[in-house]
Order: structure tokens, then sequence, then C-alpha cells
């Protein structure tokens, strides 16, 4: 077990590294950050000046080096427009992103695993009918249209609640309630999928012939084996949207992680893209990491491996 | 072939899905011919004009309204589905084709090709798409060129891991055995023998896929890195429309349950195909 997680660490940090390598490159195109930080008209010289101070009048490969060692030690460098350490400025955005992200998981998964669970033991009646065309509709609606259509009743109509930004549990109820609607469409269909596959295996024919209670049967054979493909994309969700959702946040004005590096893309605010990108790295990572060891503890055969 | 049409037409929600989507990719195709306003022409004395539902077919008509330019909403969004579905298309072909090729040279050769290319899948795992397209669009600018190049970027590592997989147990079988004894080189036994028995995992990706990367361009489009002005694109649409909510509800609405519907049908034919062809990618995702 201490073997398999070392593998898995270095894996993470070779994982993390190759992340913040690519973003090195790819954000050094974007652009000069110098010309867009001076005022229009500014000098050659005042230019020139600026690059050096900001180091970007270097080699290319030296720059990398220097933040890649830098990043070691945990320093991002200071954000070119907020002037102040690269890191804090995501870091301060991270409750935020973690409040709704926390809420969208809470609710999404607990609708969304009721709801598989009946589709897949109602089996060909109305409610797996009623569940399903719901978690297709679900899945195939595109969540920022899902915003503004909550925004346009509920804001716009009704005006129960505010139509962005954040403070208050009325400002967390409308991007709440629309990434739970993703998330729990998601989870119901693919719980039901694996209920339904677990079902047919011979050990659960066993466990019902020897005669257990019904309800043993579903949760100690049924429902533990049905849950891991579950809780990968669980894992994968949760990931996804501790990084912050870029369009949600846009949409209702959540000022949280993934607008912040979305800003600093557009300022080629090179310390903020690196320091955001690698902590949603690293959470991503994290996360899995969790999940991995959880499989363990719901299935005996991947802990003996 | 006409096995496959019959077995379309046991289930209800394939069928359905297979009939939506046929009827979109006409419409897109016959766009031009359908007798619709033109979609870039603005009107100013028809400024937001609300859905109409009367004289359906007199030339002034607008069924779904006008935006605030006063072009025909009806009219945008079909020749908007011709941009958004040939984009997803070409992104599906081109990920596609990577993607596989890449599943199939890393399944075949294993060994150090494989951690390599399968350390790269990793990488950009831990990188969320929508960062990942962002970065990439903002660095080499927003085009349609560029647009594809992003959206195929975001797709092909679920083609390389499923076919990977497949090919490590392909590889075993008599048939890839003996070619390799009668001295079939390496790229015919990748070309002629793996390629063809992984085609139809491909194809059920790709539908899937498509589905995703519709939601995605119409993402990348609404936070204006799509297609640009003034072609009309659906997310785009979503984006413009948003300013004008509280006055004229259809400029962003119509566009949305296009998206939906789109992406509906397809995610219906894509789950008949995996469900007929290949139940086991089912939990693969």
């Amino acid at each position: 077990m201490t073997r398999y997680l070392a593998g898995k660490l270095a894996e993470s940090l070779l994982a993390i590294w190759g992340v913040v390598t690519i973003v090195f490159f790819v954000s050094r195109v974007l652009g000069d950050p110098a010309v867009l930080l001076l005022p229009v008209g500014a000098g050659q010289q005042d230019l020139d000046a600026l690059r050096a101070s900001l180091g970007l009048d270097r080699p290319i490969l030296e720059q990398y080096l220097i933040s890649v060692l830098a990043m070691v030690r945990g320093d991002f460098g200071i954000s070119f427009q907020h002037q102040r350490p690269a890191m804090d400025v995501v870091l301060e955005r991270m409750p935020v992103t973690a409040t709704l992200a926390g809420t969208a998981l809470l609710f999404g998964t607990l609708i969304g695993a009721v709801a598989g669970a009946i589709a897949a033991l109602k089996r060909g009646t109305i409610s797996e009918f009623i569940v399903m065309v719901a978690a297709l509709l679900g899945q195939a609606t595109p969540v920022f249209w899902l915003g503004i259509m909550l925004i346009l009743v509920f804001s716009v109509d009704l005006g129960w609640f505010p139509t962005g930004g954040s403070g208050t549990i009325a400002h967390l109820v409308l991007p709440g309630l629309t990434l739970s609607v993703f998330v729990s469409a998601s989870i119901a269909r693919l719980l039901r999928s694996s209920l339904l596959d677990i079902m047919r295996e011979d050990y659960v024919r066993t466990a019902r012939a020897k005669g257990l209670l019904p309800r043993t049967v579903f949760f100690w054979h049924i429902a533990r084996n049905a849950l891991i493909p579950v809780i990968t994309m669980i894992g994968i969700i949760a990931g996804e949207l501790l990084g912050g959702s870029v369009v949600i946040e846009t949409v209702f004005a959540w000022p949280g992680v993934g607008r912040i590096i979305m800003q600093a893309i557009q300022a080629q605010d090179f310390p903020v893209i690196q320091a955001g990108v690698a902590l949603v790295a690293a959470i991503f990572i994290v996360v899995n990491l969790a999940v991995d060891l959880l499989y363990g503890v719901l299935d005996p055969r991947i802990r003996r491996r | 072939m006409k096995a496959f049409f019959l077995a379309l037409l046991k289930s209800r929600a394939g069928l359905f899905g297979f009939l939506l989507v046929s009827v979109f990719v006409l419409a897109a195709i016959l766009a031009p011919y359908l007798g619709l306003p033109v979609p870039t022409r603005s009107n100013l004395l028809a400024r937001m004009a609300a859905p109409t539902w009367t004289g359906l077919f007199s030339p002034g008509a607008h069924p779904l309204g006008t935006d605030e330019l006063g072009r025909d909403i009806l009219s945008r969004i079909v020749h908007g589905s011709r941009i958004t579905l040939a984009i997803a298309a070409a992104a599906v072909v081109l990920g596609g084709i990577v993607g596989t090729l890449l599943g199939i040279v890393a399944g075949y050769y294993r060994g150090m090709v494989d951690r390599v290319l399968m350390r790269i899948v990793d990488i950009q795992l831990a990188l969320p798409l929508m960062l990942l397209a962002l970065l990439v669009v903002a660095a080499l600018g927003p085009s349609t060129r560029n647009l594809v190049i992003v959206l195929a970027l975001t797709s092909w590592l679920r083609y390389a891991r499923i076919i990977r997989g497949q090919v490590l147990a392909l590889r075993e079988r008599e048939f890839i055995l003996s070619a390799h004894a009668i001295g079939a080189g390496t790229w015919r036994i990748m070309l002629k023998h793996l390629l063809p028995n992984v085609m139809t995992p491909a194809l059920v990706i790709a539908t899937l896929e498509l589905a995703r990367i519709i939601i995605m361009d119409a993402a990348l489009s609404f936070l204006g890195l799509g297609v640009q002005p003034p072609n009309p694109s659906w997310g785009r649409m979503l984006a413009d429309g948003r300013v004008y909510i509280s006055t004229a509800w259809w400029i962003v609405t119509f566009p949305g349950i296009a998206i939906l519907l789109t992406v509906l049908s397809v995610n219906l034919l894509g789950d008949w195909l995996r469900e007929h062809f290949d139940p086991k990618l089912r939990t693969m995702r």
C-alpha cells in the first residue's frame, strides 16, 4: 500500500510539472504584458525598463527554469495586475468557488443517487421513465443557458433571487441549482446502469438464494459495488467544479477561481495564470488520489493488489 | 446495413435520436433553399419583434422573433447550425483520427511509447478542458480553424485511452499473431488488421463526443472566443441576447433550445449505438 501510494504521488508530481510546463510555454505566446500594463504612447525606454523589472527580457528557457525553481519553493511570483503574490490572488477566490462547488456536489449527488436508485429498482415503471427523461434532458442542457433561463424566471420575472454576485444564501441558490442539475443528471444515469449491471452478477443471486433480506442484499452486495464507477465520476466532477466553472461564474458574476484565471488570461498576467492552473491541477489530482483510496475501502479486492 | 436499421426501428429512443439528427443535418445543408430571411440582414424597423405565429408564411413573419438588430432568429438558428455542426464534425473527425491512431500505436508498441503517451493523457486530464481551451484560443487567436483545433485537442485522449485498452487485448489474438508470423509489417498490422477492429468503439465514442463538443463550442462562443460576428453561431447568439434578457426573452431562449435538442438527439443516438454495438463501453467514460 505504501509503495502504491508513493508511486501515485510521484505520478501526481509529474503531472503537475507537466501542466505547469505546458501552461508556461502556451501563455508566453499570448503576447507582451508590458504593452498592456503601460499607458498608450509609452516610449520604448519605458517598455524595456518594465520588461527588465518583470524578468521578461531574459531568454525563455532561463525564465522557465527560474519560475519552476521558484514554484518548487512555493513562490509563484507577483501578479502584474494586482501587485501582490499571484498565489494569494488565486487563493482568496477559493472559498467562494468551494462554496458553490460544495453546494452543487452535495445536492447534485443526493438527488442523482436517489433518482438513479429509483430508476434501477423500479425498472420498467413510469418512475424509471420520468427519471431517465429528466436525466437525458439535464445532460443535454448547456449549463450556462440553464443559468440564464433560471435568471429569466426567478430573478427577472419573479424577483426572488439576485441576478448575480455572491455573499448571501440568496446569491447561492440559482448557480447552485444550475450546477446541481448537471451533476445529478450524470450521476443518476451512471448509477442506474451500474446498479443494473451488478444486479445481474452471480454473487447477488447467491446472496438472495441464501435468504438474506432484500435490504441487506441491496446495501451490502449491490450498492457497495455499484458505487465504484459513480465515485470515480464524482471525483472527476468535484475536481472540475473546484477548479471553478468559468462559464457559470461568468453568467452569475460569481467571483471565483475560474473567473480570476480567465481575467488573468485576458490581461496576460502570467504569474496569476501559472498559480491558478497549478492550484487547479493540484486540487484535481488530490481529489482523484482520495478517490483511489476510497476504492480500497469499498472493494477489498483492490486493497490486496 | 439493413440489420442496422431493423435494430434501430426496435429502439424508440434510438430512432427518435436518429430522426431528429437527420432533420437537423438536412436543415443545415438545405438552409439557403428554405426561403428564410437573410440571417445577417438587419431591419431596424423590426427590432426585437416578439415571436408571432399569425401569417406564418407571409414574408415579414418572424416565428421566433427578431434580435436587437431586427434579424430573424429562426433564420439565424438554422444558418448557425451550419457553422456549429461543421465545426463540431471537423473537431470530432480530427480528434478521432489522432486519438484512434495514437491509441493503436500505444497499445501495439507498449513499452516506452505507451508510457509516454499515457503520461501525456494524465497530464492533460489534470488540466480542466475549459481552461486548456481558453488558454489555447487566447494564444492562437479566435478563428474557426483554431476553434476546431482546440476542440479536437480536448477530445483525442478519450479515443486514445479506450482504443489502447482494446488493442492491448487484440494484439494477443491469433489473427494478429499469424499476420505477424507471415511477415506483415508493423504498419500493415496496425492499419489493416487492428484499425478495422477498433472502428466500432471509435464510432461510438465519436457520437458521444459530438454532443460534448457542440456544448463546449457553444460555451467558448458564449465567452466570445468562438466564431466571430456577424456570422450566426448559437453560443454567440446566447451571449448577445443575454443583455436583453429583461425586455426580449426570445433572443436568448431559442438558441439554447436549439443546442439542447441537437445535443439530446445526438446523445440518444450515441447511447443506442453504444448499447447496440458495445455495451462494455458504458462504464468507460
